[in-house]
């Protein structure tokens, strides 16, 4: 019997076809496991939160994760569980070597993610967009979460941009190790969308200790300060802000424009960065 | 009536050179300050930055570590002589190490109390150290025949890994910012901003000075053997007591104030030991107050060599204190 002509290739089309299918079907991982709490959110905010089936012992956002069975964290990885879930895809982060060695050996595909700066958000929803299946809502809330960054970074735009100095630690009830955010980085990117000038561009790090003599010599107009506790009452706010009348001549102390800026996740390199960065907006220009 | 002036002498040198260094450091920093506008009582202090730098950023800080150094360096020469160990320090007996537990759980259960102004830090730290002081005391002195100075050696170094140990699980149980302010505290720091912690510490510090100050011949005797000193008449095992308690206390004192700042008890006594011999008469005082000219030099450099950056003051004296470590036991063999 004689085939037809047309037959090889339309019968290789199919193939084809199969194959790209098998391998879509492949792409689009079904068990992930996130170890990194902050793209735990971005995997949920982008419709891929079905998809994960454990996460790492820090995560609590969004509240669904915490009914998830945890495998360890950042300088624990428990790698037995891990691969006892038979996860099809692992978010790691850029400094678990071993693990990536680990996960390699057991041909477990995993994305290797790193902190980075603001944009670095935007740019890790599109990719795990496409790493997840889930390429045209991830694109949607990137775009979404671009252009209420943007809102902010227009709104502010005009405006004097008051010297500021972002805190995010310090020793309870005195001024001593104080921990600042400094020239570039996450904290650093979120303050300047937000309207202010950091008092320590000039720091190439992401985070500075400052003495209280570089914070007398700076002279910050506003100190912006990061503080965990979801609530704070009158007292407790005034005991937080007290050891700072210390320093007297700095312009934020001297007009009460040392804010707190209180609440978990404020500073989550994640969907819930807007918050953040309106917070800040609206302490720096009131 | 020679050996009273060369006292003298001595004792009034090393004043001289502790009490220049403490006038020269308030003056130079990261700023440069002008001293006129600074001690000018006319500008409101509100607006004067210049007197806030030097009084509330240098000045505590000069302070806080004169009394610290001075501290240390004693404590150590008086552990020296006791122990008959010249590589003993004021860490030696578990100190150091309770109160770093004291500030780590401080930190990790985060503390919130506070005593006369004084933060939850300090004061874990300094119940710490009196802990582990205490357990050692205990331990020493449990066998009949007064503080034995072996047991006191053996449990103060177990004592120090058992706690560094619990420090490591403690550590390992906290959250991330919590173990890094915990690390960082244990590499000293001295920007104290404010007067009311040194004051507070003050008190345990002149207390044991004035133990100190009736030691030096009992030290004298005590390193040459205890039983010749025992011959002498010396009542070995209260001298060794008040010796032990009183330094103890000051270490906690210090170690609260500044963190465990380290080679300061090892490389001073030995330092000193070297320009004006072995007579504790001398060596004691002495080194007191090169101790603090040190650790205010330490503290300069920490605050000035990497400016805007500053070195946590307990890495500037491990980084001079490991060398000179290394080349004193290479010296002795």
């Amino acid at each position: 019997m004689r085939v037809p002509k047309w037959c090889p290739p339309l019968g290789g089309l199919a193939v084809a076809l199969f194959l790209a299918a098998l391998v879509a079907a492949q792409a689009r991982p079904n068990r992930i496991i996130s170890l990194v709490p902050n793209v735990t959110e971005i995997l949920f905010a982008i419709g891929a939160g079905s998809q994960v089936v454990a996460v790492s012992t820090y995560d609590i956002e969004p509240a669904e994760v915490r009914a998830l069975p945890t495998v360890g964290a950042l300088v624990d990885p428990d790698t037995e569980r891990i691969i006892a879930l038979r996860p099809d895809l692992v978010i790691t982060y850029g400094s678990q070597v071993d693990l990536h060695t680990q996960l390699k050996r057991v041909s477990i595909p995993f994305f290797d993610y790193r902190h980075g700066g603001l944009e670095h958000i935007m740019v890790t929803m599109r990719a795990l967009g496409q790493r997840t299946g889930h390429v045209e809502q991830a694109q949607r809330v990137a775009s979404a979460l671009e252009t209420a960054i943007d809102g902010v970074r227009r709104r502010v735009a005009g405006k004097p941009r008051p010297k500021t100095l972002l805190v995010f630690g310090r020793e309870p009830g005195s001024l001593r190790n104080i921990y600042a955010s400094a020239g570039r980085g996450f904290l650093h990117d979120m303050l300047t969308a937000a309207g202010g000038e950091d008092v320590l561009n000039d720091i190439e790090k992401e985070s500075a200790q400052v003495s209280t003599e570089m914070i007398l010599a700076r002279r910050p107009d506003v100190i912006l300060e990061l503080n965990a506790a979801s609530r704070l009452n009158d007292a407790d706010l005034q005991a937080v802000l007290d050891p700072w009348s210390t320093l007297s001549s700095v312009p934020a102390v001297r007009n009460k424009r040392v804010v707190i800026l209180n609440g978990p996740g404020l500073t989550v390199p994640g969907p819930r960065v807007i918050d953040g960065i309106e917070k800040m907006a609206r302490a720096l220009h009131p | 009536m020679s050996i009273r002036r060369r006292i003298l002498t001595v004792v009034a040198a090393f004043a001289v050179f502790a009490i220049a260094v403490m006038l020269w450091a308030p003056t130079v920093g990261s700023t440069s300050i002008s001293l006129t506008r600074a001690l000018d009582r006319s500008i409101p202090w509100e607006s004067n930055v210049d007197a806030q730098i030097f009084f509330v950023a240098r000045l505590p800080r000069v302070l806080a570590g004169a009394l610290v150094g001075a501290t240390l360096a004693a404590a150590g020469v008086v552990l020296q002589a006791l122990l008959r160990n010249p590589l003993a320090t004021p860490f030696t007996l578990g100190v150091s190490a309770g109160a770093s537990l004291g500030a780590m759980l401080a930190v990790t259960m985060q503390l919130e109390l506070s005593l006369l102004g004084i933060t939850s830090i300090p004061l874990a730290s300094f119940a710490g150290s009196l802990v582990a002081t205490g357990i050692v005391y205990a331990l020493a002195s449990s066998q009949r025949r007064g503080l034995s100075t072996n047991v006191l050696l053996l449990a103060g170094v177990t004592l120090n890994s058992f706690f560094s140990a619990l420090i490591l699980f403690v550590q390992y149980l906290a959250d991330f910012a919590e173990a890094l302010r915990a690390i960082r505290w244990m590499m000293g720091g001295l920007d104290v901003a404010d007067y009311f912690p040194i004051l507070a510490a003050l008190p345990f510090i002149v207390v044991a000075f004035a133990v100190f100050a009736m030691l030096p011949r009992t030290l004298n005797l005590l390193s040459v053997g205890a039983e010749s000193a025992a011959a002498k008449g010396v009542d070995i095992v209260s001298a060794q007591r008040l010796a032990f308690v009183s330094a103890s206390l000051a270490t906690g004192a210090a170690v609260s104030l500044g963190g465990p700042i380290g080679f300061i008890g090892i490389i001073v006594p030995h330092l000193v030991r070297l320009m004006v011999g072995s007579d504790h008469r001398i060596v004691l005082p002495a080194s007191a107050l090169f101790g603090a000219a040190f650790l205010v030099l330490c503290d300069l450099a920490a605050r000035t060599l990497m400016s805007p950056l500053e070195i946590p003051v307990g890495v500037v004296t491990a980084l001079i204190g490991g060398p000179f470590f290394l080349w004193l036991l290479v010296k002795r063999s």
